[in-house]
């Protein structure tokens, strides 16, 4: 085991840099998934630890050594692919058994310790077979299987899931979080997937156009998100976005509605209030936050989406699955003010 | 009983649509014809190969497929010719050195220019296909100069080293390896094998269809090759096959009969490995050409 830190790390290919200083400490033992949309950098941030593309400029440490020129293999680090990478050619046995073919130990100990990986991803029965004769979530436990068999420092893990369907992703998400419980050992875990990010993680990077824009614990990121992107990056349905300016102690928004704050802001600032679809009420004291019209339910039966037009603006909120507000009609709703989130409207960056 | 009667009325079905099936219409009987010409037109230098080898020498010029008086005597006395066996067995290692040599480099420089990014990998590409465009009968002379000059006319090796890489071999193995997945060959580096480890023990398994019909291209090749062997050889033991039945009969006259009899022997071995890896080739040509 080990931890992993990043300093100012650079990436660049040809002359567009595509991480531009990337700062973060990974504790050892920790489960650190990276998150962020397409070309955010996070695949290319993994890719670097593992030692597959060369650092431009800042370190990389493993377990406090500078790792920055050494081999994937000099770094003690194993990887799972989404395309699982497992050969087709050879047995599950022998792809489990596939990184102790440089390990200089006796053939008896290797066969052991293929059998307790085996065990311990229940596919003792399976060690014979060949990949073809495998389903997706099988292949998945062989190439997690072979990059536990040497038993890494780090487990990085490329997108694992994203290939499986949702059911079985879900049933591997616990897996591997069980997983991580019994070997204790660091993981990086990149994902698109926020709900993947938001169910595993001990702490959660949130990456986009190769910046971190926050780093925290999944209910941190999600209750204190750093910025609009992380706000709406996290939690589905999205965080409302509602643009106003701030007047005294509260803020009219720019549907006409007032909205009170509990701390002052200077005057006239542009802002933009965000609050998630969970937080919205139905308004019963004449303070509604937003009034508009059904325009669209998306029942999920124990509670349905409803989607109200509000100016310009389309307005997510949850509504009881029982007796949802009809289609058309006018709700008005409101929101506490402690789940009310403030953001600057130039920098997007929290207030609160 | 129910499943009997199900089974019977499946099968009546079945029959029924076979009684009732379409007759072939004008297109397809078009069709046919062509590909049955086609056919006829492949095989009859092959059964004229044949019947020729079994006539007597009088009877060769005579067109007629069937021999009037067929005779085994011309395999006896060919395969009763020591140089027979002496040139197949040249062939034999020619071939297969060769292909082995093939299999070989033009697999790993594929892999090289396939999987590794370096400055000028575009252009050496470009240089070793644009060589596909040059036709043998321009490389013989330069060939005949260099070896003359290394002392290399009249060895095996002066036959075998034009052919020991090839630029076809090239691009059909760097095309194959373009459907291997670099998520392998990048696990197989953080599980810590080294370069060619990765090469021989990841990538080469996950191409065996190409490399089977790689062999057999370059095999056929130069089991039949007759320009380069016959002007680079002088003395009959280093003759192959093709130019030591082309060396029957005299010089005033040509002993077709023999040079058929030899042809069909040598054809022997060539049928055979077609026959047992053919659906490596067609599956090397298609995919060459789809990912081409």
């Amino acid at each position: 085991m080990a931890d992993v830190s990043l300093m100012k790390l650079v990436k660049a290919y040809d002359r567009t840099e595509v991480l531009h200083g990337i700062d973060l400490n990974i504790e050892d033992g920790e489960f650190v998934v990276f998150v962020g949309p397409s070309g955010c950098g996070k695949s290319t941030t993994l890719r670097l630890i593992a030692g597959l593309e060369e650092v431009t400029s800042g370190e990389i440490r493993i377990g406090g050594r500078v790792v920055n020129n050494l081999e994937p293999k000099e770094r003690d680090i194993a990887m799972v692919f989404q395309n699982y990478a497992i050969y087709p050619h050879m047995s599950v046995r022998k792809n489990i058994g596939f990184g102790l073919r440089t390990a200089k130990m006796p053939k008896s100990d290797k066969d052991k310790r293929i059998e307790e990986v085996a065990e311990i991803l229940d596919m003792s029965a399976l060690l014979d077979r060949k990949p073809s004769q495998l389903s997706g979530g099988q292949r998945q436990r062989v190439a997690i299987g072979r990059a536990m068999v040497r038993d890494p420092a780090v487990f990085l893990f490329d997108e694992p899931l994203s290939n499986l369907d949702a059911q079985l992703r879900t049933q591997m998400r616990l897996e591997i979080k069980k997983l991580h419980q019994r070997v204790g050992n660091t993981i990086i875990f990149v994902t698109h997937d926020q709900v993947e990010a938001m169910t595993m993680a001990d702490r959660i990077v949130i990456m986009k156009d190769g910046y971190i824009q926050q780093v925290g614990t999944p209910a941190e990121v999600y209750h204190k998100p750093a910025n609009t992107f992380v706000a709406q990056f996290i939690g589905a349905p999205s965080m409302n976005m509602l643009p106003g300016a701030v007047n005294g102690g509260s803020v009219r928004l720019d549907t006409g509605a007032e909205v009170a704050l509990g701390h002052r802001l200077e005057s006239g600032r542009r802002v933009v209030l965000g609050v998630r679809p969970e937080d919205l009420a139905p308004d019963i004291d004449g303070a509604a936050l937003v009034e508009g019209q059904v325009m669209v339910r998306e029942p999920l039966g124990h509670e349905t989406l409803i989607y109200v037009g509000a100016g310009d603006a389309e307005i997510i909120a949850k509504a009881d699955g029982r007796l949802p507000p009809e289609l058309g009609e006018t709700v008005s709703l409101t929101a506490d003010p402690a789940n009310i989130h403030v953001f600057d409207a130039a920098s997007g960056e929290a207030l609160t | 009983m129910a499943v009997a009667e199900e089974i019977r009325a499946s099968s009546e079905t079945l029959l029924d649509r076979k009684a009732t099936r379409r007759p072939a219409n004008l297109g397809q009987i078009i069709r046919w014809t062509i590909l049955f010409l086609g056919g006829i037109l492949m095989v009859m230098p092959i059964a004229f190969m044949i019947s020729t080898s079994l006539k007597w020498p009088h009877e060769v010029y005579n067109l007629n497929l069937i021999p009037e008086e067929p005779t085994l005597d011309n395999y006896r006395y060919v395969l009763e010719d020591g140089r027979f066996y002496w040139w197949f067995l040249n062939s034999l290692i020619i071939a297969t050195i060769t292909t082995l040599s093939n299999v070989f480099f033009d697999s790993l420089i594929g892999y090289t220019l396939c999987k590794f990014r370096f400055p000028g990998r575009y252009i050496v590409f470009i240089a070793i296909l644009s060589t596909l465009m040059i036709p043998t009968e321009m490389l013989v002379i330069p060939w005949y100069l260099m070896s003359q000059q290394f002392g290399w006319l009249d060895t095996y090796w002066g036959i075998m080293f034009p052919g020991l890489m090839t630029a076809f071999g090239t691009f059909l193995m760097k095309q194959f390896f373009e459907t291997v997945p670099d998520d392998f060959i990048e696990a197989a580096r953080i599980d810590g094998l080294n370069e060619f480890q990765i090469w021989w023990t990841v990538a080469m398994p996950l191409v065996r269809p190409a490399l089977a019909a790689l062999a057999i291209f370059v095999f056929l090749g130069n089991w039949t090759a007759f320009i380069w062997p016959l002007i680079v050889t002088n003395s009959t033991e280093h003759y192959t096959l093709p130019v030591g039945l082309s060396s029957f009969g005299d010089e005033a006259d040509v002993a077709w009969e023999l040079i058929m009899t030899g042809a069909a022997i040598s054809t022997l071995p060539t049928l055979i490995v077609f026959l047992i890896f053919q659906r490596f080739i067609i599956r090397g040509v298609v995919m060459a050409g789809l990912k081409g």
